[in-house]
């Protein structure tokens, strides 16, 4: 076992040691973009396989491996510790399966870019960062994992930083991050505070002892609900919940790879993963779960209506995975972990496939762009539009629609990533079409797709343990099932604006684009084909067994617990349920199809027109950004100019400078006494000599 | 018949004290290096005066090496008034000031 936890961990760390190195120290090394490409989706390839073999392998018997003691600080003894058991080998299954699929599809989405060798070093890098999360034994190296995450996260964000755009998106994620980093920190030392000063010995964090249901009976009830609370902050910051979800849809500016994977399928579920993680410990606090189950049930809610309004593909993805994120905040708060890791897994699949063909579509539009460009019928961002000037078209001509009478119905500057400027791409990138459907059908909750199975679980659970007495778990089911009708609506507008309907881009008869190469279609239908059939592992209790309770279920010897129930429901109120579910996204889909699919762009006016307030409001985010910009960034700026920035010229540079001034003006008063003439030295001498002989003759004795 | 040893101090002092007036006051630095010389030899009189009424020969062998280390410094010292004369025509050491703060 430990060779294998070693070959799942180290490859993904040399791949990027060795991209890294010869990328930076060996220029020529840089154009072999199948070398660099292959090399680092072995390096995740590798731990795949070897995760497979462990996982077909495995007993049911949690297994940790000690590597050797990390630090030793009095009480505190960690070690470098790694955990195998259902829920780590789940997570590393998903990380390392859709990771090595978008290190495939990169290879193809990242050609021609100048730092391919970076790209792919921070890509494995993250992996290896992502894999320490989630086979982590103790907190500490769980946190180590976190960091890591956050580090590439930021890096990724900020891969293209020649635009301060980027930079300053990579910064508030790492700034927005660190809010909640801070709250996981503080929750370790008090956790650590409290084992150790209840019983003797020393304490590691570790999981083994962390968990077993006698440590945490020492602790207080009041010290283990804020604990808990201070790692749900930590998730909020990671897993994009309110109130630090605001870095999430602006993480979209790194290369949509990275969104597919560190944005959509990985790390953003590491909040979800701690949780299950610390479940029994969670279930202990009853109080913050109704806190984690509402501002999941909130978050979802929020993101969907903002998504509706978004015209970015990117975006729109952003804001789904940031409400699908919540939807599995809601199970962990109704104390259904293995329900969230269950969504976890399945939004993986239909994230990253959507993710990876938003990537493939705004290949295809950059494509087109660079055409027009080409062409001249639409200025070069690059300045030399004027190549080709005379014969530029004027701009009522370029505006006209060659496929049809009209204007073109969105007038604004073209955007690759701007559905309003696609539309019909399904007669010329079939792949990626119908793996986008796939993907959104499943999003939607149509069954029997992946997201069906796992979003009905999810409210199936939220009703159940409002069933059982807690009434605001009620509030929680039925804003979860309004959030899945916005899901359904704004998923089906996304692909009906981008796949469906007239072409919307300047000269469409001649300027098309193309379908992406096979390593980037490859995955897409790699995963569509999971998003289509992963559902089928979380098998309602009606329709059969479902294998992923049986795998993580601590009634069966997992590791995630859940929250016990008094009532049962009916089987006819499940069957009612599981109806219901399906019900709304056919609805929902409907209401697509009737708005966006008959009237396309229309539909966007008619909801602005009809909704007027609201839709300005959620278009600009619920003012969160704004909101924050107040409280926070105006405050924390303003003080730095109006009291710091004196205090650092007349307190710090005052006190440097004084002494400075002081020195000089001792050295001018003392310089008269350097006179140049030796006798006046040897006088000095002398002078000297005959005061320390009178000294010692008639003083020292 | 001896002579007390007193009176050999006395003359050394009085030779040393003439030394440093000299050093102290004299403007020409050929007469201030003469001075120092005379210090010098004024203290090599007060080794052998203890030498001689100790009965120890140790203060004479030191006398020698500071007659040793007394040439070598005239040689130097000459060396350096000389260059001096050269470049600034002038031994008046009330003229060499470089080193004024």
């Amino acid at each position: 076992m430990e060779t294998s936890v070693l070959l799942i961990l180290l490859p993904p760390l040399l791949g990027a040691v060795l991209n890294g190195v010869l990328g930076l120290f060996a220029p020529a090394y840089r154009k072999n973009e199948w070398v660099i490409g292959g090399l680092a989706t072995a390096a995740v390839a590798l731990p795949f396989v070897v995760a497979v073999s462990v996982f077909l392998g495995f007993h049911h018997e949690p297994e940790v491996v000690r590597y050797f003691t990390w630090m030793r600080a009095g009480d505190l003894v960690v070690d470098f510790a790694y955990r195998i058991d259902q829920l780590s080998l789940l997570m590393t299954l998903i990380v390392t399966g859709v990771g090595a699929l978008i290190h495939l599809y990169s290879i193809g989405y990242m050609h021609g870019d100048a730092g391919y060798w970076r790209f792919f070093a921070y890509l494995n890098l993250f992996i290896f960062a992502m894999l320490n999360l989630v086979l982590a034994e103790n907190l500490v190296v769980l946190f180590l994992g976190w960091e890591g995450v956050g580090l590439c996260s930021y890096l990724l964000i900020g891969f293209w930083y020649t635009n301060l755009k980027n930079s300053a998106a990579a910064n508030k994620a790492f700034i927005v991050n660190r809010i909640g980093d801070f709250a996981f920190l503080i929750a370790m030392f008090l956790l650590f505070q409290a084992v150790t000063s209840a019983r003797p010995g020393t304490f590691g964090l570790d999981f083994s002892t962390l968990l077993a249901p006698e440590t945490l009976g020492l602790l207080g009830g009041g010290t283990l609900a804020l604990a808990v609370l201070l790692f749900f902050i930590g998730a909020t910051g990671k897993s994009a919940q309110i109130p630090l979800f605001v870095w999430l849809p602006d993480a979209m500016a790194g290369p949509t790879p990275v969104s597919a994977l560190i944005h959509a399928a990985t790390m953003v579920t590491s909040g979800l993963y701690l949780l299950a993680r610390l479940s029994p410990m969670v279930l202990r606090a009853p109080g913050v779960m109704m806190v984690i189950g509402l501002i999941g049930a909130l978050t979802a809610l929020m993101a969907a209506t903002i998504a509706i309004t978004q015209n970015d593909i990117k975006r729109v993805l952003a804001y789904s995975t940031v409400s699908q994120l919540g939807f599995m905040f809601m199970a962990s708060g109704v104390g259904a972990f293995f329900v969230a890791i269950f969504h976890v897994m399945t939004h993986a699949f239909f994230k990253g496939c959507l993710f990876l063909g938003s990537g493939s579509v705004i290949h295809a539009m950059h494509g087109v762009e660079h055409e027009l460009e080409h062409r001249g019928i639409i200025p070069s961002k690059h300045g030399h539009s004027d190549a080709h000037g005379h014969d530029t078209p004027k701009d009522s001509e370029v505006r006209q629609n060659p496929l049809r009478d009209n204007p073109l119905p969105y007038d604004g500057p073209f955007d690759a990533q701007d559905m309003r400027t696609m539309g019909g791409l399904k007669r010329y990138l079939p792949v990626t079409r119908w793996t986008f459907l796939i993907a959104t059908l499943a999003i939607a909750g149509l069954p029997p797709l992946a997201g069906f199975f796992s979003k009905d679980e999810i409210l199936f659970k939220a009703f159940e343990y409002g069933y059982d007495g807690h009434s605001w778990a009620f509030f929680v089911w039925v804003v979860g099932l309004a959030t899945a009708l916005l899901t359904a609506i704004y998923m089906g507008r996304c692909y009906l604006l981008t796949f469906e309907g007239e072409e919307r881009w300047p000269a469409a008869l001649d300027v098309r684009p193309h379908e992406s190469p096979w390593t980037m279609t490859v995955p897409l239908v790699v995963l569509a084909a999971l998003s289509a059939v992963g559902g089928f592992l979380g098998l309602p209790a009606l329709l059969g067994s479902s294998w992923i309770h049986h795998w993580l279920g601590a009634e069966h010897g997992g590791p995630v617990f859940e929250a016990e129930h008094e009532l049962e429901v009916s089987h006819g109120t499940e069957w009612g349920l599981l109806a219901l579910g399906a019900a709304i996204a056919v609805v929902g889909l409907l209401i697509a199809w009737a708005r966006w699919g008959r009237r396309e762009l229309e539909a966007d006016s008619w909801l602005r027109y009809k909704l007027g307030a609201l839709y300005y409001w959620a278009s600009r985010k619920w003012f969160w950004d704004e909101l924050y910009d107040a409280t926070v960034v105006k405050p924390v700026v303003g003080g730095a100019r109006r009291v710091l920035a004196p205090f650092d010229e007349k307190g710090v540079d005052g006190a440097v400078n004084g002494l400075a001034r002081f020195v000089r003006n001792v050295g001018a008063a003392l310089r008269p006494l350097q006179t140049g003439f030796v006798q006046h030295y040897a006088l000095a001498v002398v002078v000297g000599v005959v005061v320390v002989v009178a000294v010692m003759l008639f003083v020292g004795g | 018949m001896a002579v007390a040893l007193n009176w050999y101090l006395a003359l050394s002092a009085v030779l040393f004290t003439i030394g440093v007036l000299g050093v102290l006051l004299r403007r020409n630095a050929i007469v201030v290096f003469l001075s120092i010389e005379l210090m010098l030899n004024a203290v090599n009189l007060t080794l052998v005066a203890f030498s001689q009424a100790l009965g120890d020969v140790d203060g004479q062998i030191l006398v020698f090496f500071v007659m040793s280390v007394a040439a070598a410094e005239a040689a130097v010292g000459l060396a350096i008034v000389i260059a001096l004369f050269r470049n600034k025509e002038t031994v008046n050491v009330d003229d060499l000031h470089l080193f004024r703060g």
